[in-house]
């Protein structure tokens, strides 16, 4: 039997008990079969008349056969998710309760209806979701039965060449995917801007493009869902910075304005794919701009919470004044070091860029020139 | 539906440091046991605190894989988790024999099976013997031959030498090394001089840690004096003293470790099935397909950021 009789057959017997889904409605009363589709009514139909006009539909079957039997799991993020891959309507979607992700503006593309949708799978439809671009398509394109199966790669390879990557498809490599970025340092922040390409999943499952994006990205998929059906709890900077014990005891103890800094340094799009919701606590908003990240953040992460005690620990020293001799194209140069570094582009600074004033050669030279034996700018205290 | 969560330390700056958990992680995968497994992390992601919210299962096993009851298993893993109702009496533990309590995580609506952790389960004493046994390549290891087993030890928590005594004396009573002893790093007995403590000329040297890192790959060799530069690696075994030193490292790393886990789960009522038996034959499997030569030498900042 192929799938999409062995569908036929299922959605025949499920009639009974009144089958809607995706614009589909099969009922049946006492042998007698209503079906309707949004372009056609039959009413009235004896099992041998239902199972033709069935037949006659049968994208409408075999989409109901996807999304019923293979993925299931009524109400769940997995399911959203695949949903929102094929950009098929989101049942669970409270549009107004919706919140201001980006599936949510006036951007997002239009969800598609059945037919529209079958078109499109045959070709393939692509989403983004943070740096990965991901496929969804029919496994036979030239006979399709409804079975989907998903593409995933980085987004700065979605015109390579297949051949040119590399080629996986169990979910758990994605773990060591996401651990080094292009230089082979270690990604602490799984959702830093810096996942490296050069490698492809192809074919998988539903099940498996989830486990895959979610090694990724983890916990994504799971808060995408809560914001979409406007339930995403946010744990504030006070509230999160209270909660903490031991070594990280000290952090409610940060000055809002330095929450403020750390926000500005830490939480923007150049550092995090995710976009900050949290604030001061509720009611009293952060100024610094939460980024337009894909993925919502509901609290400071522990990367934040570990910097906030250096931080906390930093800012409870005292300020002092200090005088020390510069020239003010040395001055300049503090502050063009501090912006190279902030942005990492040291590694861009050419070799022989001297007028740059965060070129090595230069910052070696204004070691030499204002540092002291023991390697400490030779600079005094004034104040007491 | 039923689910695994193995809840780690990780490390912001060392990549090895959850390298235990994804492998214990993947055998019980393997297993088929669980619906689903998913590990979790304080420093790394998915974070503690959004874990259970990734899963579909309405019952969800967590193991803590840490080697001492104490500060994260009894606050910060539970907090995080939000299970508001925990209090560490539900254990009713004297420090090493916490078991399992029930509760509910609040953001989710499921049930918690929060477990004690892994390194205070009994069944941690047979992957103490079987890592001397992987160390060794040698199976029938004991006549002859003293073991050590190597913690922490810390002043502000006692359960931390809690559990590396408890093992040891386990061990003990069971006869197969000549000598058996509990040594520390920060306290009393100290491994700097573990030979001093024994007469057996091999000793076996097993530390009980999740993870290698810092200590297990740099501290513990130099303090020891197995090389002068942990960069320079050491042999196994090393002679020192007169002694051969068999220094195996962190025993979280040993295949067996994934048994553990599913004892822990099971004891709170997980159906595992034979999944137990799956594990412990393919941790056989790899120790008699040859011992490992020796942990690599490993820079590294452990799992202590």
């Amino acid at each position: 039997m192929t799938v999409s009789t062995d569908a036929l057959e299922t959605l025949l017997e499920r009639a009974s008990a009144g089958v809607a889904f995706d614009g589909l409605h099969v009922t049946e009363t006492d042998g007698e079969y209503t079906l309707e589709t949004p372009a056609n009514e039959w009413t009235g139909l004896d099992e041998a008349d239902c199972r033709r006009a069935l037949e006659s539909i049968e994208e409408y079957v075999t989409n109901w056969r996807y999304w019923q039997e293979t993925v299931d799991g009524e109400g769940t993020a997995r399911r959203a998710f695949l949903r929102w891959c094929e950009r098929a309507p989101l049942a669970d979607a409270a549009d107004a309760d919706a919140t201001t992700g980006p599936w949510s503006d006036g951007d997002a593309p239009e969800p598609l209806a059945v037919p529209e949708r079958y078109r499109a799978l045959r070709d393939g439809i692509d989403r983004e979701w943070g740096q990965l671009s991901i496929t969804a398509r029919f496994v036979d394109v030239d006979d399709p039965d409804g079975e989907r199966v998903y593409d995933l790669w980085h987004v700065d390879d979605a015109g390579s060449d297949i051949t040119d990557l590399e080629v996986y498809d169990d979910p758990r490599e994605a773990r060591e995917l996401a651990t080094y970025d292009e230089d082979g340092r270690y990604r602490p922040l799984k959702t830093a801007p810096t996942l490296p390409g050069g490698w492809a999943f192809t074919g998988l499952s539903g099940a498996d493009l989830v486990e895959t994006v979610e090694f990724f990205y983890p916990a994504t998929v799971a808060n995408w869902h809560r914001e979409l059906r406007g339930n995403l709890d946010i744990d504030h900077w006070l509230e999160t910075a209270e909660r903490q014990t031991g070594i990280y005891d000290v952090i409610d103890e940060l000055p809002r304005e330095a929450v403020e800094w750390m926000a500005e340094a830490c939480c923007v799009d150049s550092q995090c794919l995710r976009r900050r919701e949290w604030q001061y606590e509720e009611g009293d908003d952060l100024d610094a701009d939460g980024g337009d990240g894909p993925f919502p953040c509901r609290e400071p992460c522990s990367l934040v919470i570990a910097a906030a005690r250096k931080w906390a620990i930093l800012e409870s020293e005292e300020e002092r004044t200090y005088e020390l001799e510069l020239t003010t194209s040395e001055l300049n140069q503090l502050e063009d070091l501090i912006d190279a570094v902030a942005d990492g582009r040291t590694d861009e600074i050419r070799e022989a860029d001297v007028n740059d004033g965060a070129n090595r050669y230069r910052a070696r030279y204004l070691r030499s020139k204002r540092f002291d034996d023991e390697g400490n700018l030779e600079a005094t205290q004034v104040d007491d | 539906m039923q689910a695994l969560v193995i809840a780690a330390h990780g490390s912001h700056l060392n990549p090895d440091a959850s390298d235990p958990t994804y492998a214990h992680a993947d055998t019980i995968r393997e297993t088929g046991a669980f619906d689903e497994v998913r590990e979790a992390f304080w420093k790394e992601e998915p974070h503690f605190r959004e874990v259970i919210r990734t899963l579909e299962s309405d019952e969800v096993f967590v193991v803590p894989l840490f080697i001492s009851e104490g500060y994260f298993t009894e606050q910060v893993i539970p907090r995080e988790l939000r299970l508001d109702d925990w209090d560490p009496e539900q254990w009713d533990s004297d420090g090493t024999s916490a078991s399992q309590a029930t509760l509910e995580a609040e953001d989710v609506g499921k049930t918690i099976h929060y477990c004690g952790p892994v390194g205070t389960h009994d069944a941690m004493t047979d992957v103490i013997v079987q890592r001397a046994e992987t160390a060794t390549g040698d199976p029938d290891v004991g006549e002859g031959v003293a073991l050590s087993v190597v913690g922490h030890g810390t002043d502000r928590n006692e359960n931390s030498a809690k559990a590396i005594e408890y093992h040891s004396d386990r061990i003990a009573e069971r006869d197969r090394f000549d000598e058996v002893k509990a040594l520390f790093m920060d306290e009393e007995p100290e491994v700097d001089d573990v030979t001093e403590y024994f007469e057996s000329e091999d000793i076996v040297v097993v530390p009980l840690f999740i993870a290698d890192g810092y200590h297990t790959q740099e501290d513990i060799p130099e303090d020891m004096g197995l090389t002068e530069d942990y960069r320079l690696g050491w042999d196994v075994p090393s002679e020192v003293d007169g002694y051969q030193i068999w220094y195996t490292g962190a025993v979280g790393t040993e295949d067996l470790m994934a048994d553990v886990l599913l004892e822990r789960a099971a004891d709170a009522g997980a159906d595992i099935g034979d999944a137990r038996e799956a594990v412990r034959e393919l941790a056989a499997s790899v120790a008699e397909s040859g011992a490992e030569s020796g942990p690599e030498p490993n820079a590294g900042a452990g799992a202590g950021d």
